[in-house]
């Protein structure tokens, strides 16, 4: 099966006021395949939400090309095709929701595509059942937190059938716990229901839980790899404003000081496990 | 605290008024007002006011809240009793040098007063059984036709959705920024009229410059949401004509029928 | 000295109404002169209604607060003293900005607490210093610097108000670690400079256990513990029971010890953690000395 986003040699930048381009992608080629769930790191200004407003055609590259589904972003005239494919979330979760009854606001994508009612009935049901709403489909968003108005968000996404959601950065403004009940969220979507998902991030710990990393610094792809590996390059993660779980940082701070610890440490109970065996030969 | 303000004054409920359609609310309520307007004599009114007596009871609204709702009218109800009483000519009851009283005068202020409160606390009643949202779908809905003249009806309903959406979003937002000017020292109690109108620009500005970048980011978020204005739009909930909807309009054209009885032989009633 | 204390100190949101709600319930807190104290509990723990009550943005329903031992709502105390006594930056600090240039915005704080225009200049090159904005950019619009610029910006403008206590409500909410080490070092040094009392509100365990010196930890409208930051990291059995977390180095030796290595049961840092580790290995300082 061929890529579902495909994006080639993408150049963009942001108009000036003396008419120059401000230019932030310089170049990104970056392959989606259906199913994926990828995640795009960068600290702000690395180009990555702006290479994100490229995989639904709200921004068009200077030069190169993006593709979805095989449709090239610069038709203007399956630019809903394009957009129903793919969802958006954005960071602040105030600012995207519509309606001031939950129900009303996941309704709105479908309703302008020209859905059937009965069939719109059903569709938010079943989304706000797969971000776990759906006690509170009658509530006024204002009256929800932080976590819960951002599902009412990914909600009103999948009610639009899309099969790739790009998330940018919408954990970034919640608390822990609104952190924990989005990534699941998301990470249920990609598991049991096939949706790609993109996410742009600056956290580790939830790039950590991609299959796909694609780290970004001034408008380039630095590495396209597996967590495990783009977590090993620990010093120059740190040189480009990132940082790395702080299991994967004392192992790489141990190994520096020539132990024997393997280099792809991702999570805490790695950690145990290989500073464990370590112990266990000091104790002989 | 800013946030406890309650936006609109949507009374929740499940009478038989609070399920009607809004369609057909907003209809009767006109039709209401109609009938309060043409009833010509006092036995005609009072059949308006025990209409609306019993619309109440049956929404089961308290009291209070139809006090509440006719005490912004109470001054106006007072200077036109007093233009009426003072300029009605005929039967004097009460003479002091160029002012007089007639009995006439009288009965036209108490009549108009019953009007004009009636006409308030029956407006009231549609705007406390129906929920905000559902009076605009409501309204959307009803002015569907003026369309073909060009108005631009669903634009206008959204514009009324987003800004009812918003407004406790920005309340919350106006009580942050207000927090946080105080916590750098502003002075917003004390001082003139210029100088409170002055203190006022730390807290417009910020608020301003939110709403706007409120605004693009939701513009943005609609665009992906596939929104491209009222046209090949659907909507989830059809407006449905139920049976409780025919009952009440059949009440509603009773009242209207006894009170244009009422006009052409009210006078009859009165006179015997 | 006692730079903060509370007396049974109780707020009741919307009281009398049926939405009332205590969120701040009986609380007595001591916190000394020059602490750099980390606050942390979860979302409607009343974190943000206990911050208030210390520069007086909300007057208790009941009980006392004394800032440097007085009763800031005993008779014959103005209460805007405190506002400038006690700097509180909100989060997301940057929505307040209003000013024509960066150093107006700055120079609000310091011209509201009646300064000659000298003294304002002097507060507002200092404040500015502080969080690494040059002389540049003092004269720019706020409106035109970026997210964590602005941000800075934003805590200059409480910094220069030169308050004895400063209160920080997650400062580095949405920004980038690069913007979060930032500003986190900034308020650091800030802190050894001016040897104040600081408390610092985080939701992240890791940059509490890097820059605090004690911890207060609040749940349910009340202070679950109050106490130096190995101490309350040691308990983290408790802290997890009431949704909060520890540094993942700190659970990392949670795991350790569960498989009965003798290893210290207060580590939250990595530097900590690293010597400790290298110490039991036999590669530590002792070995190099």
């Amino acid at each position: 099966m061929g890529d579902f986003i495909s994006a080639d040699g993408v150049v963009f930048g942001y108009p000036k006021e003396d008419g120059q381009l401000n230019i932030v992608l310089r170049g990104v080629t970056l392959h989606i395949r259906e199913g994926e769930f990828v995640a795009v790191l960068g600290h702000n200004g690395s180009g990555k939400s702006t290479i994100a407003k490229h995989m639904n055609a709200i921004l068009i590259p200077n030069e190169g090309q993006v593709m979805v589904d095989g449709i090239p972003t610069t038709q203007e005239d399956r630019l809903y095709d394009i957009r129903q494919r793919v969802g958006m979330v954005f960071q602040n979760p105030d600012n995207q929701i519509v309606a001031t009854v939950v129900e009303e606001d996941v309704a709105f994508g479908p309703e302008n595509v020209g859905v059937e009612p009965a069939e719109i009935r059903r569709r938010v049901d079943e989304a706000l059942e797969d971000v776990g709403m759906s006690e509170y489909k009658l509530h006024a968003p204002h009256q929800l937190s932080g976590g819960q108005k951002q599902r009412v968000a990914i909600a009103g996404i999948i009610a639009m059938r899309p099969r790739c959601i790009v998330l940018d950065e919408p954990t970034a403004m919640l608390d822990p716990k609104g952190r924990r009940e989005v990534m699941s969220t998301i990470q249920r979507l990609n598991r049991e229901n096939g949706i790609t998902v993109v996410l742009i991030t600056h956290y580790m710990e939830e790039a950590a839980q991609a299959g796909r990393v694609v780290v970004m610094n001034d408008g380039k792809i630095l590495w396209d790899a597996t967590p495990r590996e783009v977590f090993s390059h620990v010093q120059e993660l740190k040189e480009v404003g990132l940082d790395v779980p702080q299991a994967t940082e004392l192992c790489w701070r141990l190994r520096r000081e020539g132990l024997d610890l393997p280099e792809d440490v991702l999570t805490e109970e790695e950690a145990v496990e290989a500073i464990s065996k370590l112990l266990e030969e000091v104790r002989g | 605290m800013l946030r406890d303000i309650t936006i609109g004054q949507y009374f929740p409920g499940s009478s038989i008024i609070h399920r009607m359609d809004p369609r057909m609310k907003i209809v009767l309520t006109l039709a209401y007002i109609v009938m309060l307007f043409i009833a010509a004599n006092a036995l005609g009114l009072a059949v308006g006011v025990v209409f609306l007596g019993l619309c109440y009871l049956v929404s089961q609204i308290p009291l209070r809240m139809i006090l509440r709702s006719l005490r912004p009218v109470v001054p106006i109800i007072i200077f036109t009793s007093v233009l009426n009483m003072l300029f009605v000519d005929g039967q004097p009851v009460f003479q002091w040098w160029i002012l007089k009283i007639t009995v006439e005068g009288i009965q036209t202020a108490v009549f108009m007063s019953v009007r004009i409160l009636c006409l308030i606390a029956g407006t009231s009643l549609l705007t406390y059984t129906t929920s905000p949202i559902a009076l605009t779908d409501g309204i959307e809905r009803l002015c569907n036709p003026l369309k073909r003249f060009k108005l631009p009806v669903h634009e206008l309903a959204m514009m009324m959705t987003i800004a009812l959406r918003f407004i406790p979003t920005l309340i919350e937002e106006t009580d942050k920024i207000i927090s946080a000017q105080k916590a750098r020292g502003a002075d917003m109690e004390s001082g003139g009229l210029l100088q409170r109108a002055k203190a006022l620009i730390p807290i417009l500005i910020p608020l301003f410059v939110s709403a706007f970048r409120r605004a693009d980011e939701l513009a943005l978020a609609m665009e992906c949401r596939c929104y491209r204005g009222g046209e090949g739009r659907t909507r989830m909930k059809q407006l449905k004509i139920h049976a409780r909807d025919i009952w009440c309009a059949l009440a509603v054209g009773l009242g209207l029928a006894a009170v244009i009885a009422l006009n052409i032989w009210g006078g009859f009633f009165m006179n015997t | 000295m006692l730079a903060i204390k509370t007396e049974q100190l109780t707020y009741t949101y919307s009281q009398g109404t049926p939405f009332e709600k205590v969120a701040v319930d009986h609380v007595d807190l001591e916190i000394e002169q020059g602490e750099f104290v980390g606050v942390i509990g979860h979302t409607g723990s009343g974190k943000s209604t206990l911050i208030q009550h210390f520069n007086g943005l909300l007057k208790p329903t009941s009980g006392r607060v004394l800032i440097e031992g007085t009763d800031i709502w005993g008779e014959g105390v103005n209460i805007r003293d405190y506002r400038f006594k006690v700097g509180l930056v909100f989060q997301y600090p940057e929505y307040q900005l209003f000013e024509e240039t960066v150093y107006k915005d700055i120079a609000f704080g310091p011209t509201n607490m009646g300064l000659t225009p000298g003294q304002v200049d002097d507060r507002v090159r200092e404040a500015a210093r502080f969080v690494g904005l040059n002389d540049y950019q003092l004269q720019k619009s706020p409106f035109e610097l970026s997210g964590g610029q602005k941000r800075r910006v934003a805590i200059a403008g409480v910094l220069a108000m030169n308050p004895d206590i400063l209160i920080l409500d997650e400062p580095t909410a949405g920004l980038d670690p690069r913007g979060r080490d930032q500003i986190l070092g900034q308020i650091k040094q800030y802190h050894r400079t001016r040897k104040n009392t600081i408390l610092l509100v985080s939701h992240s365990m890791e940059d509490i256990a890097r820059y605090a010196h004690k911890v207060l930890v609040l749940n349910h409208a009340g202070v679950a513990m109050y106490d130096d930051v190995d101490k309350v990291f040691s308990r983290a059995q408790e802290i997890t029971s009431i949704g909060l977390s520890v540094p993942q180095v700190t659970r990392i030796f949670m795991g350790l010890r569960n498989r009965g290595f003798g290893v210290s049961d207060s580590v939250y840092t990595l530097d900590y953690a690293t010597r400790e580790l290298l110490e039991l290995l036999g590669k530590g300082e002792k070995g190099n000395a």
